[in-house]
């Protein structure tokens, strides 16, 4: 039923802007107020521990907070932590609380809540497993006074500090009976209230300890159907939407200021390494050389985009290989070579399950399905909406590929490379292989900087070689922004912050 | 004969397009200028040419091609969903009709339930039942189609029950299944035939509108209904796109509403 439930909203949504494009321009906004267009509901949870998806997450890092939280350089400052030290072992970080600093509902952020959020997210309080694998190095933590916490780790780990800035570390009253329906941070908005399938409403909060919000009110709509957004931007019902194609960009007048940046995610056609024919490394690597990746940037964003060859993305800096990309060049004869040697020297047919609101997605589809006819391989292509995509594919991994954009939620090499570990838990793909689990395991322990990233590099390279997914591109990111506001900034990590934006001058 | 054939204008504009419509979904079936699905880079967005002579879509595909292969794809969909309606519709028409009576009253009043949702509706949850395609947008229209087309046979059979010649047939000893096929059915013909064509108009409709939302057929294929859905996103930048897929969808329909209206005046003057 939801899903009925789902295309009468969107029914709703269309003619709503249809409407709305009729009254466009009469009336003034309230010059303290935005509306922020974002692809999809917050369905999964508002409780930051539980929320998986990135489009959930983008939107709570605005409400929450850890005791660190990423800039925009990607470095990490403190937030409910004002400082933070480190024993030479390596193994106990002591986090100094900020003085003063307060939940939206008033009260003051006490260690105690901070002792609590921790044991939550990283599974101490119940003995489950984390929701976010780094966690899982965090063996206790002790109060040592009102004002001080130490985290004690059971192996030494230089990349705590990017964990627990992660809005999956984020710090939560203790008195919160209901965080997966009532947010309740330390951000500069505080969350108001949220109609399914429609909005999230937030309000800037005025005892934030840092700078605060430029603009008062925040509206998140709901933009389920991606063919409403430009008509949506050009009626004024929206005034920020992050990521759109470069043909929805055209269609937009000289009202819009337009950024240009990266998406960092990784675009892939993710494959089902479990079922049949993908359990198959050679199948994997003839849809890689079957792919023409600069066909596919070419035909949908002008040739824009960053090609990559593994499960990493360029704003990782020396994580990243730029040579993998260029592993499986297109190659036909020798993708017919390999299906042959595999048995399925007639092609098969496969589905591409897409969830329906992104349409980058649903574009690259298209275009790998034009390019496997040529392997004779017969791709068709399902669009799910996306709590099917997210319930069937990702938790229940009920597919055999699909076309999405997987991204980091810290900046450690880490945050992309830990679900292809055999046994982890978002291993959607269920990738297996024991040279990976060695050495992605060896990175655990390795306390040497340049070693481990040796291993990651390695780590890397297997994924690229067994052709655990066709791997695509970093997608170009294009920001559009209505030219009453100004001072979007770009994260190196799929967050949208908006108490950077402010009223044009 | 002949002049009531050609004083009616309705009919013959109405036929005319329609025939052209089925000649260009007959000849998709072995030629388009392009393949439907090729994409090519370099004709993103090519605009209205001899090349191209309704342009190119936002993947480099030539949108007549694939205007062509919708309109198979939509009518192909539209005969199915007639079929389906059709072959249920006289089976439960003919049976109330015929024997009336507690079956009459159940079936009938079930009937009455399903014609009560908007059909859309209704094949909005059948679809969403059966899951996207273009073979289960034919048999969830299909499903949503039956009450009409019982209501309409079983009236009709209900009068021809009564007529002199059914009784004759009765008592010269003929079987009820013979009177059902052979006597009545013939005779129910020319308003199942005008319910038909009226029919098919409204499942090219109710195609469109499920495509439109992105539940019916799906890509790379393409019916009118999701062409115009796709040319949707381009219809500030490329306006020509929608209004070529749009217009080619309204005459489709314009044609076979005129040859219904034509032919049901043909048959009652």
């Amino acid at each position: 039923m939801s899903k009925v439930k789902g295309i009468l909203a969107l029914c709703a949504l269309m003619t709503m802007s249809i409407a709305l494009i009729g009254c466009s321009g009469d009336k003034a906004k309230d010059s303290s107020e935005i509306v922020v267009g974002i692809p999809q509901d917050l369905e999964d949870s508002l409780d930051p521990h539980k929320a998986l998806a990135a489009g959930t997450k983008e939107i709570l890092f605005n409400v929450y907070e850890g005791l660190l939280k990423p800039d925009s350089q990607g470095n990490n400052i403190p937030a409910v932590a004002e400082s933070y030290t480190v024993s030479e072992d390596l193994m106990t970080y002591t986090f100094k609380l900020r003085d003063g600093i307060k939940f939206h509902n008033g009260k003051n952020v006490t260690a105690d809540d901070v002792k609590y959020s921790i044991d939550k997210f990283a599974g101490i309080s119940d003995g489950s497993e984390p929701l976010v694998s780094a966690f899982s190095v965090i063996e206790e933590v002790n109060i040592i006074d009102d004002k001080t916490v130490d985290v004690v780790l059971n192996t030494p780990d230089t990349d705590l500090p990017t964990y627990l800035a992660m809005v999956s570390a984020a710090i939560i009253p203790k008195d919160n009976e209901n965080p997966d329906t009532v947010a309740i941070g330390t951000g500069p908005y505080k969350y108001v209230s949220r109609s399914p399938q429609e909005n999230v409403i937030c309000e800037a909060f005025d005892d934030y300890w840092g700078e605060k919000a430029n603009i008062k009110n925040v509206t998140f709509k709901v933009e389920s159907n991606a063919d409403s957004i430009v008509m949506d931007l050009l009626g004024g019902s929206i005034d920020f939407y992050a990521r759109l194609t470069i043909d929805q960009v055209k269609q937009l007048n000289d009202e819009f200021s337009v950024y240009e940046g990266t998406m960092n995610l990784v675009q892939a056609l993710y494959l089902n390494n479990n079922v049949k024919p993908f359990d198959d490394v050679r199948v994997r690597q003839a849809l890689s050389y079957a792919t023409d990746v600069d066909e596919i940037l070419d035909i949908t964003a002008e040739g824009k985009g960053t090609k990559i060859g593994s499960s990493m993305f360029p704003a990782f800096g020396k994580y990243y290989d730029e040579s993998l990309s260029e592993l499986y060049p297109t190659d036909i004869e020798k993708a017919k070579e390999l299906l042959k040697e595999a048995g399925y020297e007639n092609g098969f047919n496969m589905t591409i399950t897409v969830p329906s609101n992104y349409q980058p997605h649903i574009d690259v589809a298209q275009v790998l399905a034009e390019q496997y006819k040529k392997i004779g391989v017969n791709a068709e292509i399902q669009l799910v909406e996306w709590n099917s995509w997210l319930s069937d594919v990702y938790t229940g991994r009920d597919f055999e590929s699909t076309v999405i954009g997987v991204d980091a939620s810290y900046l450690a090499a880490s945050a992309l490379l830990s679900r292809f570990e055999s046994t982890a838990a978002n291993n959607f793909i269920n990738f297996k292989s024991d040279a990976y689990d060695k050495a992605y395991n060896k990175t655990l322990t390795t306390a040497d900087d340049d070693e481990r990233t040796a291993l990651y590099l390695e780590c890397e390279k297997i994924l690229a070689d067994e052709a655990a997914n066709v791997y695509i591109q970093d997608l170009p990111e294009y920001v559009v922004l209505n030219k009453k506001f100004t001072g979007y900034e770009f994260y190196p990590l799929y967050v949208q912050d908006i108490a950077k934006l402010k009223l044009a001058e | 004969m002949n002049k009531k054939l050609l004083s009616n204008k309705k009919l013959i504009i109405g036929a005319f397009l329609s025939i052209i419509f089925l000649i260009i979904a007959l000849v998709s079936l072995i030629y388009t200028p392009y393949d439907p699905a090729a994409m090519n880079s370099s004709d993103k967005f090519a605009g209205i040419s001899f090349k191209h002579i309704m342009g190119c879509d936002n993947f480099g595909r030539d949108i007549f091609s694939r205007v062509m292969a919708g309109t198979k794809i939509t009518i192909f969909i539209a005969i199915g969903t007639n079929i389906i309606g059709l072959f249920f519709g006289i089976i439960i028409g003919a049976l109330t009709g015929y024997y009336g009576g507690i079956l009459d009253e159940i079936l009938m009043r079930f009937n009455d339930a399903v014609l009560a949702f908007p059909s859309i509706l209704l094949a909005l949850v059948f679809l969403s039942a059966f899951g996207p395609g273009q073979i289960n947008v034919m048999i969830s229209l299909g499903i949503v189609f039956v009450p009409s087309y019982a209501r309409i046979i079983r009236s009709e059979y209900l009068r021809i029950k009564g007529l002199d010649y059914v009784t004759s047939a009765k008592l010269m000893g003929a079987r009820n299944l013979r009177i059902i096929t052979r006597h009545i059915l013939p005779n129910v013909f020319p308003v199942i035939f005008s319910t038909v064509v009226i029919g098919f108009n409204n499942a090219v409709l109710a195609e469109a509108g499920l495509s439109f939302l992105g539940i019916g057929v799906q890509p790379p294929n393409a019916s009118l209904g999701t062409l115009l859905s796709d040319s949707q996103s381009f219809v500030f930048s490329h306006p020509s796109y929608t209004f070529l897929t749009g217009g080619f969808m309204v005459l489709l329909i314009v044609s076979f509403s005129l040859f219904s209206d034509g032919f049901k005046e043909y048959i009652n003057a």
